[in-house]
């Protein structure tokens, strides 16, 4: 008999909305990334590629554009016909303004980060001053037919490039006039002539306006005299994305294929002042449509409509070759989207704007480790959750007992109570919520079903107590001593029901005594992003697991790291541990075993045994199989502390039910790929 | 003025066009290209072999036009020279000997004095190198060019692997799996690698390299046919490149167009490939081009292009890709089933050409006529793919009928017997009737019957089976009013012989007669009537070869037997007229004469036997005629008889002897030289044997008027060495014979030699034994027993006897 009784669950139908716009900021190493659902999510590229902030869609504000400007403000400009000011502390929009001109296609802010441009829908560009509490209109610069698809500043700021339908058009900020129009499918042929969509615009310091459009071409113009300079075909579909890097030496395209091209300005001999576009590196890591790319000094990024985020180092800017120019794919969200009730075996999952419940199926045999049990009764969908409204889930949770669910939208709390009679299940709204500050970044049940804690902006945390037969009560709030504006978005409560843990944005841990409702002490600050934390439920020992892949245990008790925790900072982990390149998303414990710790990311499920010895490096990190292999004695040598299963893919989710019973929460690639539209056919060789 | 000389054999032809990268000269009227140990020069726009330059001892490897006079050219060559030759006259200005095996040539614009050659590295075995090799402008024919300086290490042999960059700035080469390039000025050398095989399993093991004649970027082929632009390379880390991907197997070679706007590739896929400005989406293509491409070349004006191929083929494309001429050689198949058989009417030789396709080939030029698709079907290129393959082919006497079989085996055998008449209009050959399933099994031998002039009356077509039938086909009235032809072919006659497999066919001579081999036996059976004449057998060898003689030797059957026989039976005494022990490969005829060569193989090379089926003595033998196995021969009839005087290669007066060797097409020729060397040449190859051997050396006859003393006699005075030299000659040959016992006089059995197999007597082991019949009784199957006439006994002791001592003397 195998040591768990593992639930394979794939019904979990969740689809990761396409990637639609890209936003790099230099300064902060920061990556703003909008979603086809008018999700924002932000990567901090120094956080080894953490997404440390996602502020949930909306279903009527899309988003078209990103930018960064006046330093680190993001903005976000759609077809709603708004530009939106985000508030990253509080992961809400936190102003809007009305463009006037119809959808917005497309904004750019200047070099200075002053002034922003938008292209909108009646083929005006304009023009908003970014002031302290948000953007004010500033002028309207010529107007002429055809929605503005695309823009770019020069760097000087005294000249605006504009794409639309068929044409390309030079504006002059300080007159507002159009100084020159290109006619980009001049070179075509009539009776070919189709409409040629300028996807994208780029305006060298050179005055070279580079475009990119529907007919697979990138092209080099002089916009002074309306030359062509320069013209590569790309791909047979269209040029969707461009990118310049900071040095203009190095363009990144994107195509409706899912190809991403890079493009370098080469000297075309030895030494020679005489300079000219290659087309160097193509990479094919995309299935749909790259609707984004950007270009850090580094790496070059590109996010498609099939959901992805790809960074791609560039080898030549690598100090040397290994973990840093590894080329990085992100799916899914470095968040908790499925919670389970331990007890009642009920797993809820969260869509964006939907919640269900599962019930999950059962076996009455068992076997041999590695053996497929018959299901002798099917796991059953109980209740599927519609959120009201245009806004998408913040967060959710169901209690342990599984008699309670509660989630949050951006303005909304919702909690009800479920009641089982037998296979029917019934719902019951929580009516008389007390009014909280909203949105909750995270909810979190008290092991006995109790109390909800509601994690909220300014590090506070809402202590609600859940009572019976369906209501709830708010008992405190707790807040960090020090202050902090960013919000919390981690949380563990201890099994005893006396300590509450809360990781807030700016990565700071604060652990509350809930028997006195007061701030019992801090976590010795970590220069990185926490990405998931528990505690122990025997020891109340916090473990938490940073997005550099470090991992410490922290005794609540003696409010110091735990000797263990110490031996692992000394020795150092694993290489192949540290190289991994998706963050510990969920931290579990065996009640069993209280030296076992399991932890999961996206690629795989890991126990770890404090009894045992670490492993060195020239050890091999992944020895599951290896072990097998091995006499009785032999393997007792080889041993070491982590114990990694990389059978389930992609993980989502993994906890440890009751009665040694671990739930596996896949999401397969390809299921996802099935559930996206078709992409363009190609032509296969050999097919 | 012809004099007889010693006979010698002569490549003639088929060797590879694809050797080298082909070069055009300046103005693009002429292309150079090296054709085994020779250069040709064709015209471009006539095709037509203007010259050939001779000189090399060894295959020609690499040829370049001098850079600084376009009307001469440099080759390489395996024989450790290169030369320097005016093409234009065919003349040979200076030979260079650098002494070590060139591989690759490659010559430079702006080194006057040096070009760069690929020598194997001393004292390594598979290590090359890339030199430089200084040329001195001296005086004279030949000197020795000995200043090399090393450039590169550990290149690879090919001259696909190394190129030179723009301006001689640089140059690339590639190996396995890396590049180097090495800067001349800067004395750089950067060096990149990529991984044996990509993440999806793609083979980036380099194939071929490609400068760009005006920019800083090389082109490189690569295993998995992908193309990679390198640029920026003379940075060692930010050096890039970007990947043009259209083949789907080996890229064989690429070039730069003359401005460097285009690249061309080509690989196996038999297909010219123009991509320009490096990208991906603008390409063109040449398809169908016939096979792989081995050699891309451009013509220094631009206008044209040149692939040469695998199969021996050179094709000239415009520069707007438009196919514009080729020149074809023989076409090596993988394997040459349908032997070689001449067409009668155009006197080409005929065999397998592309897959599914014969190809006429034109012995004088070199040049493939015409090539014609017998199994039309599309030839798909795939390893492992049984298809149908031609495998026998049969001319009746005048041309007018072609007789094809082809067969692929899969689980069950699938044969085509296809008859083509010949159409005097379109002047090529028609399909008449296709038979499918002529035999249940691999059909071995088919012949027509050659009745006369006047074949209309009844042609005949034999097959012989391993499904132990021989089937007799002829011409029948098609009744069917509709039918497109008047006539087509069916069976007349299905013979068997004791359930043996039928192995060999041939008629006699009128065609009253055929002969069918059956395993160990040979049948002969009257063509009318089919009634089975007599049966001959030669235990215990299965029959290889048979064939009637011919004109006055008509009464006699030779056969060939696998265990090491050749057997002339006599048709009219039904008896074994001789046998000789020779292990014969190939039995060849000469249509227009008596003679029929016979081709022994014995261990390491193979000899020729030329006899009349009259005399159990071969008229002659050569000896070491060449080191590799001779597969098969054929007679060529001469255009215009030679007058050949000596009565040794009086064979060779109406017909050439051709014969293919596993690697190329030779000739057996007696050729005409000056009488002054003919006259030096044979005394002094003479007087050295008998010095070596000294010991009595048995001619053939050798009358009076000798050929050499009669050569004597007519040859103007002032071309002669002096008297005083040819004196002894003179008077030596004058002189009657004394009579002298031989040793082997007693002896029974006769040694035969000439006077090229005497050298080496001693060693050689497969001397014909001529055996007296009535030693070894042939009477199996009750035949009568073979004995020579008295007369015939008597004459050859007589031959015996004779002295011819009195030669040692020269």
């Amino acid at each position: 008999m195998g040591e768990f009784e593992v639930h394979r669950v794939r019904f979990f139908s969740y689809v990761p909305a396409g990637v639609r716009c890209l936003a790099y900021h230099r300064r902060t190493d920061r990556l703003a990334l909008a979603r086809t659902d008018g999700a924002v999510e932000v990567y901090n590229f120094a956080a080894n590629y953490f997404q440390e902030k996602a502020i949930p869609g909306h279903e009527a504000r899309t988003v078209e554009a990103l930018c960064w400007a006046a330093g680190d403000r993001l903005f976000g400009a759609g077809l709603g016909g708004d530009i939106s000011e985000y508030d990253l502390e509080r992961l809400r929009v936190k102003r809007s303004v009305d463009g006037f001109g119809g959808p917005i296609w497309s904004m750019a802010a200047n070099a200075g980060g002053t002034r922003l441009a938008i292209g909108c829908e009646d083929g005006s560009v304009k023009l908003f001053h970014v002031v302290p509490d948000g953007v004010q209109f500033e002028r309207n610069l010529d107007r002429q037919q055809g929605r503005v698809l695309c823009l770019s500043w020069h760097p000087s700021e005294t000249h605006i490039a504009a794409g639309s339908v068929d044409l390309l058009r030079v504006l002059d900020v300080g007159s507002g006039r159009t100084v020159q129009r290109i006619m980009v499918n001049y070179h075509v042929q009539k009776s070919k002539k189709r409409e040629c969509v300028v996807w994208s615009v780029a305006f060298l310091s050179s005055g070279t306006v580079v475009s990119s459009d529907s007919f697979g071409r990138l092209q080099f113009w002089d916009w002074e005299r309306g030359t062509l300079l320069e013209s590569h075909t790309v791909s047979t579909s269209a040029v969707l994305s461009l990118a310049v890097s900071e040095k203009e030496d190095s363009i990144v395209v994107g195509t409706s294929a899912g190809a991403t091209y890079q493009f370098q300005l080469l000297p075309v001999k030895m030494g020679s002042q005489d300079k000219h576009w290659v087309r160097t590196k193509p990479f094919q890591h995309h299935t749909h449509d790259v609707r984004a790319v950007a270009h850090s000094p580094t790496a070059l990024i590109s996010g498609g409509l099939d959901a992805q985020l790809v960074i791609r180092p560039l080898m030549e800017k690598m100090q040397k070759k290994g973990y840093e120019a590894v080329l990085r794919k992100f799916t899914f969200p470095h968040r908790r989207l499925v919670s389970s009730a331990r007890k009642a075996r009920l797993l809820l999952f969260q869509f964006s704007q939907h919640l269900e419940l599962w019930k999950l199926g059962s076996t009455d045999e068992s076997g041999k480790d590695g053996e497929v049990l018959p299901v002798c009764r099917a796991p059953e969908h109980l209740v599927q959750l519609k959120s009201k409204g245009p806004e998408h889930i913040y967060c959710s949770c169901v209690s342990p007992c599984g008699s309670w669910i509660a989630y949050s939208t951006a303005s909304r709390f919702h909690l009800y109570r479920a009641q089982y009679e037998g296979d029917g299940v019934s719902i019951k709204k929580v009516a008389n919520v007390p009014k909280l500050l909203l949105p909750a970044y995270q909810l979190q049940c008290s092991a006995d079903s109790g109390s909800l804690f509601v994690a909220s902006d300014q590090g506070s945390v809402h202590v609600l107590q859940l009572l019976e037969p369906g209501g709830c009560k708010h008992l405190h709030t707790l807040r960090p001593p020090s202050g902090t504006l960013e919000a919390v978005y981690l949380l563990a409560s201890s099994a005893d029901g006396n300590w509450l843990a809360a990781a807030s944005g700016d990565w700071e841990i604060h652990i509350y005594s809930l028997k006195r409702f007061k701030h019992h002490c801090t976590v010795p600050m970590y220069s990185c992003a926490v990405t998931a934390l528990a505690i122990h439920p025997v020891t109340n020992n916090l473990v938490i697991a940073y997005s550099d892949q470090q991992l410490f245990e922290f005794s609540i008790p003696e409010k110091q790291y735990t000797a263990w925790s110490r031996t692992v900072q000394n020795s150092g982990l694993h290489r192949a541990w540290l190289e991994r390149d998706s963050p510990i998303t969920h931290i579990a414990f065996n009640p069993k075993n209280p030296s076992h710790i399991l932890l999961h990311d996206v690629y795989m499920f890991c126990v770890l045994d404090k009894s045992l010895p670490l492993p060195d490096d020239s050890a091999s990190l992944m020895n599951q199989s290896a072990l097998k292999q091995l006499p009785e004695t032999a393997r007792k040598r080889q041993l070491h502390a982590f114990k990694i299963c990389k059978k389930f893919q992609p993980l989502l989710f993994a906890d440890l039910l009751d009665e040694n019973c671990l739930v596996m929460v896949e999401r397969p690639i390809m299921d996802i790929k099935t559930q996206l539209p078709p992409p363009i056919q190609q032509k296969k060789f050999g097919t | 003025m012809v004099a007889p000389a010693a006979l010698r054999v002569v490549r003639c032809g088929g060797s590879k066009l694809h050797g080298a990268r082909a070069v055009f000269s300046a103005d693009a009227r002429y292309l150079l290209c090296t054709s085994g140990d020779f250069v040709k020069m064709y015209s471009v726009g006539t095709e037509e072999t203007v010259c050939m330059l001779q000189g090399h001892a060894d295959l020609v490897t690499g040829i370049q036009l001098n850079p600084q006079n376009h009307l001469q050219l440099y080759s390489s060559s395996l024989d450790g020279t290169i030369k320097l030759w005016d093409f234009t006259d065919g003349i040979l200005i200076k030979t260079f000997i650098v002494g070590y095996k060139l591989l690759a040539l490659y010559a430079l614009a702006n080194c006057e004095d040096s070009v760069f050659a690929v020598i194997p590295k001393s004292g390594e075995r598979d290590s090359f190198q890339l030199v430089s090799v200084k040329l001195t402008k001296t005086a004279g024919q030949e000197m020795e060019a000995k200043e090399l300086s090393v450039i590169l290490d550990g290149v690879d042999e090919s001259p696909k692997h190394t190129a030179f960059g723009r301006e001689g700035e640089y140059v690339a080469s590639v190996k396995e799996v890396n590049l180097q390039v090495y800067f001349f000025k800067r004395k750089q050398m950067n060096r990149f690698s990529l991984s044996a095989t990509n993440t999806k399993g793609g083979n980036n093991r380099f194939t071929c390299v490609a400068c760009h004649p005006k920019e800083d970027c090389i082109a490189t082929g690569h295993g998995d046919g992908k193309i990679r632009l390198w640029r920026n390379f003379c940075h060692n880390k930010e050096y890039t490149f970007s990947t043009l991907h259209w083949h789907h197997d080996i890229v064989m070679d690429l070039a730069f167009s003359v401005e460097g706007t285009s690249l061309l590739s080509g690989g196996i896929e038999s297909v010219l490939v123009q991509w320009h400005n490096g990208s991906d989406c603008k390409k063109d293509f040449l398809p169908r081009l016939g096979s792989a491409i081995e050699y891309i070349s451009v013509s220094s004006d631009g206008t044209s292009y040149c692939t040469s191929h695998t199969d021996n083929r050179i094709t000239i494309i415009n520069s707007n890709l438009r196919f514009s001429k080729s020149i074809q050689g023989l076409i090596k198949g993988r394997d040459v089933k349908t032997g070689l058989v001449v067409d009668p009417r155009t006197k080409a030789l005929v065999l397998n050409g592309e897959p599914g396709h014969l190809q006429f080939y034109c012995l004088q030029s070199d040049k493939q006529l015409y090539s014609l698709d017998i199994v039309q079907q599309e030839y798909i290129h795939q390893a492992g793919l049984n298809q149908l393959d031609l495998v026998k082919v049969a001319f009746s006497a005048q041309g007018k009928w072609l007789a094809t079989v082809e067969e692929r085996e899969e689980t069950d055998l699938e044969l085509q017997l296809k008859l083509w008449v010949f159409d005097e209009e379109t002047q090529s050959f028609k399909l008449n009737t296709r038979i499918n399933m002529p035999h249940e099994d691999h059909i071995t031998a088919m012949c027509f019957r050659d009745r006369d002039e006047f074949e209309d009356d009844s042609p005949m077509l034999v097959t012989a089976g391993k499904d132990c039938l021989f089937k007799a086909w002829v011409i029948v009235e098609d009744t069917d009013p509709e039918a497109q032809q008047s006539v087509s072919w069916s069976c007349d006659f299905v013979g068997s012989y004791h359930n043996y497999q039928a192995t060999n066919c041939c008629f006699s001579e009128d065609g009253s007669l055929l002969a069918v081999s059956f395993e160990e036996t040979i049948t002969v059976w009257d063509s009318v009537t089919w009634d089975l004449k007599c049966t001959f057998c030669h235990p215990p060898g299965k029959i290889r070869n048979i064939c009637f003689g011919r004109l006055t030797c008509s009464k006699y059957l030779i056969g060939a037997t696998d265990h090491g026989f050749l057997c002339c039976w006599n048709l009219l005494s039904c008896a074994l007229e001789w046998s000789a022990q020779l292990n014969v490969l190939v039995l060849q005829p000469d249509p227009l004469s008596e003679h029929i060569a016979a081709v022994s193989w014995l261990s390491k090379d193979s000899s020729l036997f030329v006899f009349k089926p009259n005399k159990p003595r071969p008229i002659c033998i050569q000896r070491n005629l060449c080191k590799e196995k001779i597969q098969f021969a054929a007679f060529v009839p001469r255009d215009i008889p030679e007058t050949i005087v000596s009565e040794k290669y009086l064979w060779l007066r109406r017909s050439q002897l051709y014969f293919l060797t596993n690697t190329q097409l030779a000739v057996e020729e007696s050729l005409p030289m000056t009488p002054f060397s003919l006259l030096l040449g044979k005394h002094r190859q003479q007087s050295q044997e008998d010095v070596d051997l000294g010991k009595v050396v048995i001619h053939n006859h050798h009358n009076q008027d000798s050929p050499a003393v009669k050569e004597l006699l007519h040859t103007p005075a002032h071309v002669l060495p002096s008297a005083s030299f040819l004196c002894p000659i003179f008077i030596n040959s004058l002189l009657t014979s004394k009579e002298s016992k031989s040793a082997e006089e007693i002896a029974d059995e006769v040694e035969m030699e000439s006077e090229e197999a005497e050298d080496d007597s001693d060693e050689e082991r497969d001397i014909i034994e001529m055996e007296q019949d009535d030693l070894r009784p042939m009477d199996f199957l009750g035949e009568t027993t073979c004995r020579l006439s008295k007369s015939q006994e008597k004459e050859l002791r007589k031959i015996r006897k004779m002295d011819y001592s009195w030669i040692s003397s020269f």
